[in-house]
């Protein structure tokens, strides 16, 4: 396709403010992480790294990236178990009501976190009668993580078709073997990519976190929230944040280099 | 019954929803034979295909393999193995890991599974490309790797599921020839599902006919095209050149339905005619040209049209033999009328058994 030379300019624009109303912001972060002022004067007065050291000494900011990397790794684990399970039940079997469950099992990532946390805090506590702490947290966070796995199981899935199980159970190869030996390296890559995702979903979730985690447990965002207005605090969550920015390209970048990898995998098909 | 049947259906009827696939099947398929399903898609004989290797459980009937009720059995119980139509090869393993993967679920050991993998890989002409990936392989090398993975294994039974299907015609011809002479050297009973009447004719020692999920015809190639017993299997495999009805009564002077093969048909007034009675006049519609041979598609007086096929013997020259709108009349012998009656009718075509 050509463009004419004006269209093209005028694209470019668009394309550049677009990034930079994005990344402009972001930027701002990085660099106050560095600024000398408190109150995140503009211009800098100066740079200094005096914020990075009181953020690596910052008792509750470690303690709260610590809980938050626990709590998305192990709700990560759960939805990868159950969210497989779910997406070859719901792919590789015909029975009543499948199009309800799958319906059922999304459901989570649509409902409002305010809904979702209200509603699970009142089951733990009356239904079950479990006090709310770290495992309803990871439980909460479970049920919306199990939604991206599932979706890129399913997809998967679905475009591999049933063909690679049919000719591994032709070959004599029984259901755990054939599971274990065909679908699951199949499915290796799209795993990877949806636990990813709920990885950075429970990592940074905020409502339902609010509702479910109980006294005496801060997680990352939750500590971020409460300190942000504490203007002594506020370069400390800033240097936080930067940090978070830059972590962030890191599963961004296995993610993009995994779509290439599906190319492989479809062509060898 | 035969006491060597390799596969045998008993009034097996598949159904998916309202749709019925196959509808009370009997089949008998020998030890040791090349064996075809032919027929239109949509016609039951894939289904057939996966009912036998386990994929799909009949909805009423049996299957037996090697005289066993295997009917309740999983695929991986079963001693068949399937080449299939796209192949399905592991995209995740090697071509020496594809083929190897069948020994290596019955646990043989490593050191033996390689040689008869590289034996395998021999056979189908492939030596040394057991460290590629699938994807590396062109269309007819996958269909290789997916033979010698199922042949590998030594099943009772291979089926086959159009597996030349995506290739294109020269290779077709060439997998054809090395399929049928490969079946002999091995001497494993071979069911292979086809729509293409040239390949089953080519490579089948019986060929089963099937249509909306029934069996037409189970007869050995040269019987089938000779004698076909309806007139679907005289449509299906070759050019039916079908007369019934009011031409039948005239040309014929009998009553129902019949056949006569375009090669069977002569122009009168050509050398190979000569001493034939003319038995219908009629007018050229169309001259197809197809290199080797000639088609005259002949609008005959009585009605209806009849295709003359000629072998271009002599040259172009030949075309002038007729040309679209010259009036010719047609000759045949008595014995090339196949009778497509019912056989409480008139006819004698019975199954071959």
């Amino acid at each position: 396709m050509t463009l004419s030379p004006l269209t093209r300019r005028l694209l470019a624009l668009i394309t550049g403010v677009a990034l930079l109303v994005v990344y402009a912001p972001l930027m701002l972060v990085l660099l106050n992480s560095f600024n000398t002022s408190q109150s995140f004067a503009w211009p800098p007065t100066g740079l200094t790294t005096r914020w990075w050291q009181a953020a690596w000494e910052s008792q509750g900011a470690r303690a709260a990236i610590w809980t938050s990397v626990e709590v998305a790794v192990l709700a990560t684990a759960i939805a990868l178990v159950l969210g497989t399970m779910a997406a070859l039940a719901l792919q590789r079997f015909a029975f009543f009501g499948r199009d309800f469950v799958s319906l059922l099992i999304i459901l989570p990532i649509a409902l409002p976190g305010v809904v979702t946390g209200i509603a699970l805090a009142n089951a733990f506590t009356t239904m079950i009668g479990i006090e709310l702490g770290f495992f309803t947290l990871v439980v909460s966070h479970a049920t919306f993580c199990i939604v991206t796995v599932f979706n890129n199981a399913v997809a998967r899935l679905r475009r591999l078709g049933g063909n690679l199980e049919e000719a591994s159970m032709d070959l004599g190869a029984g259901t755990f073997r054939t599971f274990f030996k065909i679908t699951l390296p199949m499915l290796r890559s799209s795993l990877l990519a949806g636990g990813l995702l709920a990885f950075a979903l429970s990592f940074d979730e905020i409502i339902v976190t609010t509702f479910t985690v109980g006294q005496g447990i801060q997680t990352l965002p939750i500590w971020i929230y409460q300190n942000l207005f504490r203007p002594n605090q506020a370069p400390v969550v800033n240097v936080v944040a930067a940090a978070l920015i830059v972590l962030s390209v890191v599963p961004i970048w296995i993610a993009q280099r995994l779509a290439g990898t599906d190319e492989s995998v479809a062509a060898a098909h | 019954m035969s006491s060597s049947a390799a596969v045998r259906l008993e009034s097996v009827t598949k159904r998916f929803g309202a749709v019925t696939a196959v509808d009370g099947l009997d089949l008998e398929i020998r030890d040791g034979e090349f064996f075809s399903m032919l027929g239109p898609s949509g016609s039951g004989k894939t289904t057939v295909l996966r009912m036998i290797a386990g994929f799909e459980a009949p909805t009423s009937g049996k299957v037996f393999l090697d005289e066993q009720d295997v009917t309740k059995q999983a695929p991986f119980a079963r001693n068949v193995n399937t080449v299939f139509q796209d192949y399905a090869l592991f995209p995740h393993l090697d071509v020496v890991g594809n083929v190897e993967y069948g020994l290596a679920v019955k646990k043989v050991p490593r050191k033996q599974r390689r040689e008869r993998a590289e034996e395998a890989l021999a056979s189908v002409q492939l030596s040394g490309f057991g460290a590629r990936r699938p994807s590396q392989l062109s269309g007819g090398q996958r269909q290789r790797v997916a033979l010698a993975r199922a042949l590998v294994n030594r099943p009772k039974v291979l089926l086959l599921d159009e597996p030349l299907g995506a290739l294109d015609l020269k290779l077709r011809r060439e997998m054809q020839l090395e399929l049928k002479q490969l079946q002999r050297e091995v001497g494993i009973t071979f069911v292979f599902v086809t729509h293409d009447q040239e390949e089953a004719l080519t490579m089948s020692d019986r060929i089963a006919v099937f249509n909306h999920g029934r069996v037409e015809q189970v007869a050995a190639p040269a019987q089938l095209y000779e004698a076909p017993a309806s007139s679907f299997v005289a449509g299906f495999v070759g050019t039916s050149n079908l007369i019934s009805g009011e031409t039948a009564r005239v040309v014929l002077g009998r009553e129902g339905m019949f056949s006569i093969r375009p090669e069977k048909i002569l122009l009168a007034g050509t050398d190979e005619a000569q001493g034939l009675r003319g038995r219908a006049t009629g007018v050229i519609e169309a001259v197809v040209y197809l290199g080797s041979v000639n088609h005259y598609v002949v609008r005959l007086d009585e009605g209806g049209t009849l295709t003359v096929l000629r072998q271009n013997l002599h040259g172009t020259s030949d075309q002038k033999v007729g040309a679209e709108g010259d009036r010719v009349t047609l000759a045949w012998a008595d014995e090339h009328v196949i009778d497509l009656n019912p056989p409480s009718a008139s006819g004698n075509h019975q199954e071959e058994k």
